[in-house]
């Protein structure tokens, strides 16, 4: 049913399996051990970065259907995304995996996008059991969009660190596992925000707004949530999402940031934090989704964000747009 | 005695492109390009010189250095054989560096493999 | 089955305004640590400098002029810094050392190397070749302008003064 913005399903659709697969520093930071997977040597024993990446996702689908112990034929639709230039990165995993498959591109608010589309598919009898996955690689990133690994140049405080990461989540129309209640799909908001180390003073107003708009249309206030996770907004744009919805008269008192999580900012090195799209996922796949499960949560909001500028309109002198997504996700019992 | 002033001059050379990128958000190329055609104004004006003569690799080494072999170059080469000069002479005198830089990246680039940051 | 056919009511738009936002941002994102930044970039970008007088020092006393001494102590150092680049070393030293690293010819040098390094997978001339210049490319291209520009005009002050 179509509230506003917000998506919200009658029968709410199940997240049957999820997994997360990580590299070697998100397995060295505070959510290591809760990842499905890692690996030590971020090459995945390729020879090309880019064919690392989509190992990477390869292996979060083997995980998913060997934990929900069913095969590719049973998936009726795969939505996938990464942040590699035509979303390549899941391409080059779908070669392998005979399904089908519809590509998204939402940077790092992926996760959510797919999680969202996935769930919309299954609750509206357009698809048995949907696919969500997404991955990013650090070293991919890079090359792309910065500089090359061995450049030396030193990090800004405000930049952040895209995780070497992929996440996979099985959904159905029914079953034992977390629920998904609501989706939102967020609106573009440019705040004007022209530099690109600084990505989460760029999606923080659109994190803000897609928030607003879903507790508006659901009905809900924060304090009804365990918790608020936004996807990788770092240190520097959860600050700002807070002071943003407390001046909107909407202050989140419960707000969690994946990519304040999936990293010890100190001791790691990632500056203001994690980003990617593996950063929101493998947080949502490795902590949100086992803490619904068994009920250590009962009821939160998963807004992954994402930066949708390209190397391009940065270089003509374009701000960057911000986007979030929503989905409302609960624990099995909750109903 | 020459060995102090080279560090001091070098250091602070570099100190200086420090502050830029800190208080300006300047990006490293534009830094770097700054450097080397500040190096071709400094060495034009004929401040440059003295200070290469007092630091030696303290002025020649960072980029402004650069800037005052390539400025160099094209004085000296106009002096040899006329307005022509202005077109050879720069970068003749920087043909070193650059080869140097070209020669190694090859050779570099067949026997080393893009590296993680971990 | 039939959603979004009616015209939707238009979302609740944040009160902020853009211009209140930029200084929310400035207010919220750290700035850099200015004083230890500088410390680092004097001492290293110093200390490649006193390793290239060592090497000029060496050089001279090997009885080479005072041009060739200078270009071999700039050769020697780049190619240094494309070993330390090939090996990782020179990336890990800059997060630190910051223009200590970028601004001696060893950062020219380093950012040729890592491109080249880097684009090697697609190929020795579509990467290696076509991108080696991607970074340094503009310290040619505007430095040789400049030399250009000043030698025309040295060769008119000649002519006419």
């Amino acid at each position: 049913m179509r509230k506003k913005d917000s998506i919200v399903f009658h029968r709410p659709p199940s997240v049957l399996a999820w997994a997360a697969v990580g590299g070697k520093k998100e397995a060295e930071g505070p959510l290591g051990n809760q990842l499905d997977a890692a690996t030590e040597d971020n090459t995945l024993g390729e020879t090309s970065w880019e064919t690392a990446e989509s190992d990477l996702q390869r292996r979060a689908v083997q995980l998913v259907l060997q934990k929900a112990a069913t095969g590719l034929a049973g998936v009726d639709l795969i939505f996938a995304g990464d942040l590699q230039a035509q979303c390549t990165a899941s391409a080059y995993t779908m070669r392998a995996l005979d399904v089908p498959f519809a590509g998204l591109y939402g940077a790092c608010s992926t996760m959510a996008e797919s999680l969202g589309m996935a769930a919309c598919f299954c609750a509206a009898g357009m698809a048995g059991k949907a696919m969500a996955l997404t991955s990013s690689h650090f070293c991919t990133a890079e090359r792309q969009f910065r500089t090359p690994l061995n450049y030396g140049g030193k990090r800004t405080p405000t930049a952040q660190w895209t995780a070497t990461a992929a996440g996979c989540c099985l959904l159905g129309a029914a079953g034992n596992g977390p629920r998904v209640n609501a989706v939102t799909f967020g609106r573009v908001r440019d705040y004007q925000v022209n530099d690109i180390n600084n990505m989460g003073a760029a999606m923080a107003p659109a994190a803000a707004q897609t928030l607003l708009n879903h507790m508006q249309a659901v009905g809900t206030t924060p304090a009804q949530y365990d918790s608020i996770y936004t996807g990788d907004l770092g240190q520097v744009g959860s600050a700002l999402l807070c002071e943003i919805l407390e001046r909107e008269g909407m202050p989140l008192p419960n707000h969690r940031d994946c990519g304040l999580m999936l990293y010890d900012r100190q001791s790691q090195q990632v500056k203001a934090g994690g980003s990617g799209c593996g950063c929101s996922a493998a947080v949502l796949c490795a902590h949100i989704l086992p803490g619904l499960a068994a009920g250590r949560e009962k009821r939160v909001l998963f807004a992954a964000t994402g930066a949708l500028m390209s190397q391009t309109l940065f270089l003509q002198g374009e701000s960057i747009p911000g986007i979030a997504h929503c989905v409302e996700l609960a624990s099995p019992e909750s109903l | 005695m020459d060995y102090v002033w080279a560090f001091l001059v070098g250091g602070a050379i570099c100190a200086a492109g420090q502050v830029l990128m800190d208080l300006t958000g300047l990006t490293p190329a534009r830094i770097l390009t700054g450097y080397v055609v500040a190096g071709v104004v400094l060495s034009a004006l004929g401040w440059y010189a003295p200070l290469a003569e007092l630091a030696g690799a303290g002025a020649s080494v960072p980029l402004l250095g650069f800037g005052h072999l390539l400025a160099q170059g094209a004085r000296n080469a106009v002096d040899r054989i006329g307005w022509l000069g202005a077109f050879t002479g720069g970068l003749s005198a920087a043909a070193g560096g650059i080869c140097a830089s070209l020669v190694f990246g090859v050779l570099a680039a067949l026997a080393a493999r893009s590296r993680d940051q971990n | 089955m039939e959603k979004g056919t009616s015209p939707r009511p238009r979302s609740r738009n944040m009160r902020l305004t853009p211009g209140e936002y930029s200084r929310m941002v400035g207010r919220a994102s750290p700035k850099s640590p200015l004083r230890r930044d500088v410390v680092w970039a004097f001492l290293v970008g110093g200390g490649i400098c006193l390793l290239g007088e060592w090497l000029r020092k060496a050089f001279l006393a090997a009885g080479h002029t005072l041009g060739d001494a200078a270009a071999l102590t700039s050769i020697t150092l780049i190619g240094l810094s494309a070993l330390c680049t090939a090996l990782g070393w020179y990336q890990k030293l800059a997060a630190k050392a910051g223009a200590g690293t970028l601004v001696p010819i060893t950062g020219f040098a380093n950012a040729v190397v890592s491109q080249a390094i880097e684009f090697k997978v697609e190929g020795l001339v579509t990467g290696v070749g076509a991108k080696m210049f991607v970074i340094a490319g503009p310290v040619i291209v505007y430095g040789t302008m400049a030399s250009w520009a000043w030698g025309l005009l040295y060769a008119a002050l000649r002519a006419w003064g």
